[in-house]
């Protein structure tokens, strides 16, 4: 991918390269805001040296709607409704963090019940991220028929979620204190259903895509990232599996009934584009295992809702937190500070691509071609909404 | 994590720790040793990951209070840092020499709130917002619903009502209202 | 009709790329009449080229209309990737400020007959991000829109629901907003210019 003669590129001082615009050698250009594999607007201003880029720089803005100021404006029953809309593809995450934040300041403890109804909610959304992905890594490299596979299948998933919840996209479903509902009767088997598709598209994505001569020559190679720049970057998720590192939050910090489950860490050697598709797809295949272990071992009888005060006096003692969890692209956390009233003072939400979308993807860009350069975006997993909330 | 707290506190003047969970502590610093307490922690106990950056305005205070979230990832332990810093002329040092994506948080920061970090790496440019005139809008000073229902415009007929004055008008329809 | 002279100001183009763009002013274009027209007007409703800018939220439910299980392409509607070759804007719900800068340039590009389908309640009044500062609040001050979508998010299916009506409007021949965009082209501008305070475009995108 890069020439072996360098003297026409310039050279590079500390990692940034030295650019004169006016010797006419160089050509900026504009990735703009619509990329077909990412989920959100997010524009790339490139410049290039032939086909090499040499510099990047990432503008970010486009879905900002000011939650965080939103959310100072709502009481906390009234915020978990534009909590899930922070990140588009996988709502659940969110409405999990806020509510978790919410009752560790106000010292709730959630029924047993709930806590599977929560994790199984945790994993469909998490499986539904991952095929949306793929389609997009797929896409990126030119493969489209992967995409119109599993977005398909991932369409199945979100009619379970309508029958769990009631809607497609946006559940609203983990509430602070519980979950909204108990699971409908014939919900056990049509889950079984669409787990034995969702296993069929996978077998078909691997000898589509995973065995692709072309997709492993270029996505070899392309944005590695070496294990000290994990902490230097704050790199979180398969990203940082795939340099090597065990970090998993369900196994590490484990909440809600993720002791119970019988999983192993996923790990990589290489840390370039095509191991992390390696590491995601075997995280899918995960995924559905922990699904039929969820609704095998769950209880049959329980509450799936605590008691919380009224809802509309609810006033949550004085205190701060930050609590986290395990999302498709890494870790999410929320830090949460409320002093004593019903409004939050100030809740600030840390999305895995907050790092990985704009210092990361600066540094690794230097050094590939023009044509990867979408593919190692979508290789980051990058979703913009969770960038600018 | 208790001997981490102890050995802290033999060197920094820490002050009002707060055990929120099993392994999250909370503990406030001046100003002045902030930084290199975070130093101490990232080189010597191992707390290598910055987990955020985050600001709070208490305006009737008059400081603004910034928490560093560090995590240790041997012993899974995370520990957060307040450090208060006047609201009038906000201004604290920069740490992206010591982790290269805290320069996005602090380009946030001076956007949102108008803390500056002087030498961060890019702070003056815009990041979230563009033309945007006004004062930092994050700031509790900053009226929201009225800059909205001012600069674009509302479609007529919306009507709100706070829920609790809804309800007990509804359910207890004799009472005089409060 | 007589033919409009005038010329665009364009005054916060910088001056060295002025002449980069047209700075004659828009005129409305005027239908055919009689059969011509209908024929035209099928021929439109049944190739709905859309433009792939996925602005906000609703873009989520765009993807999956392009799978087997909605199927779009067998209405004739197909995503483009540029405004040239496209003829309806799908605004996905909220449009901040910087999003709607490009939603202008996109749609000023697109050439005439153009539709623009807004999906979900934040283009109608703004819906829960009604009281940010930096979400609009209806979209039909900045662009004309021909038909709404409500739902948070509305479904694929209620999607093609709306480009169904919007074909049931082409054949009728009621579907003429990208006229009135011109015939209150200052009134537009006018709202434009208010909220988005760095405006180094040209007048009318050409």
């Amino acid at each position: 991918m890069k020439d072996k003669d360098r003297e026409k590129f310039p050279e590079l001082v500390d990692g940034k390269a030295v650019i004169d615009l006016d010797s006419q050698k160089f050509l900026k250009v504009w990735q703009g805001p619509q990329h077909p594999g990412v989920t959100g607007n997010i524009s790339l201003e490139v410049t290039l040296s032939g086909d090499e880029v040499v510099d990047l720089k990432t503008h970010v803005g486009y879905l900002h709607r000011g939650f965080e100021k939103l959310m100072e404006r709502r009481k906390y029953l009234q915020c978990f409704t534009i909590v899930c809309r922070i990140c588009v593809p996988e709502p659940d995450t969110n409405e999990y963090v806020f509510a978790a934040a919410t009752e560790q300041l106000a010292g709730i403890t959630i029924p047993e019940k709930a806590k599977w109804l929560r994790t199984l909610t945790l994993e469909m959304a998490r499986l539904a991220s991952f095929l949306m992905w793929i389609g997009g890594q797929a896409g990126a490299l030119g493969m489209g028929t992967i995409a119109q596979w599993t977005v398909a299948q991932r369409d199945y998933i979100l009619d379970l979620f309508e029958e769990l919840t009631g809607g497609r996209v946006y559940h609203m479903y983990i509430v602070p204190g519980g979950v909204r509902g108990d699971i409908p009767d014939g919900f056990i088997e049509h889950v079984e259903k669409v787990m034995k598709g969702v296993e069929k598209v996978l077998y078909d994505v691997d000898i589509a895509l995973l065995n692709n001569a072309i997709f492993k020559m270029r996505a070899k190679g392309l944005g590695y990232i070496s294990k000290d720049m994990v902490d230097e970057y704050g790199i979180v998720g398969p990203n940082a599996r795939a340099a090597g590192l065990a970090r998993d939050i369900r196994k590490n910090s484990p909440y809600l009934i993720y002791d119970q489950l019988d999983f192993k860490v996923i790990t990589g050697t290489k840390s370039d584009a095509l191991e992390r598709t390696f590491i995601r797809f075997q995280e899918m295949v995960q995924c559905v295992s922990l699904i039929r272990q969820i609704i095998n071992k769950m209880p049959k009888n329980g509450d799936y809702h605590t008691r919380i005060p009224n809802p509309l006096h609810w006033k949550i003692p004085a205190g701060e937190t930050y609590v986290r969890a395990e999302a498709s692209r890494g870790e999410y956390g929320y830090y949460m500070l409320s002093d004593g009233t019903e409004y939050p003072r100030r809740v600030q939400v840390r999305g895995p691509s907050y790092t990985h979308a704009i210092a990361v993807l600066e540094k690794l860009a230097i050094g590939t071609n023009l044509a990867d350069l979408a593919a190692l975006m979508v290789s980051l997993h990058t979703c913009p909404p969770e960038i600018e909330r | 994590m208790n001997d981490i707290l102890k050995r802290l506190s033999e060197r920094f003047p820490v002050s009002n720790i707060v055990h929120q969970r099993e392994n999250m502590v909370f503990v406030t610093l001046q100003k002045i040793n902030s930084i290199p307490c975070i130093s101490y922690l990232k080189e010597f106990e191992g707390f290598t990951h910055l987990v955020m950056l985050a600001a709070v305005d208490f305006i009737e205070d008059g400081i603004f209070q910034l928490t560093y979230i560090l995590h240790n990832y041997k012993l899974h332990t995370d520990i957060g840092i307040r450090v208060k810093i006047e609201r009038e002329h906000p201004v604290m040092e920069s740490i992206h020499t010591l982790w290269a994506q805290a320069r996005t948080y602090q380009q946030e920061l001076k956007e949102m709130f108008g803390i500056d970090f002087p030498g961060s790496p890019g702070i003056d440019e815009p990041f979230l917002l563009e033309g945007w005139q006004n004062i930092p809008p994050m700031r509790k000073d900053f009226d929201t619903l009225k800059y909205s229902q001012e600069t674009f415009f509302p479609r007529p007929g919306r009507k709100s009502y706070d829920p609790q004055k809804y309800m007990k008008q509804k359910l207890y329809p004799d009472k005089e209202p409060e | 009709m007589k033919k409009d002279n005038r010329l665009l100001p364009n005054n916060d183009v910088p001056d060295v790329e002025r002449d980069y763009f047209c700075d004659a002013y828009p005129e409305p274009v005027k239908p055919f009449q009689g059969f011509i027209e209908k024929f035209l007007n099928w021929a439109r409703a049944n190739s709905l080229w859309i433009l792939g800018f996925g602005t906000g939220c609703g873009a989520i439910e765009l993807r999956p209309l392009m799978t087997a299980r909605f199927d779009m392409f067998r209405y004739g509607m197909a995503p483009r990737p540029t405004p040239r070759q496209s003829c309806v804007f799908v605004i996905g719900g909220y449009a901040s400020i910087k999003t709607l800068k490009r939603i202008v340039r996109s749609y000023e590009q697109i050439q005439a007959p153009k539709f623009v389908l807004a999906l979900g309640s934040c283009t109608i009044n703004g819906g829960m991000y009604f009281d940010s500062y930096n979400t609009i609040n209806r979209i039909d001050h900045y662009i004309p829109v021909d038909v709404y979508v409500t739902g948070c998010m509305p479904r694929p299916e209620a999607l093609i629901a709306g480009l169904r009506k919007l074909q049931e409007l082409i054949k009728q021949g009621k579907a003429e907003k990208a006229n009135e965009y011109i015939k209150n082209f200052e009134w537009y501008k006018a709202n434009q210019k208010k909220v988005i305070k760095d405006w180094n475009m040209p007048d009318y995108n050409w």
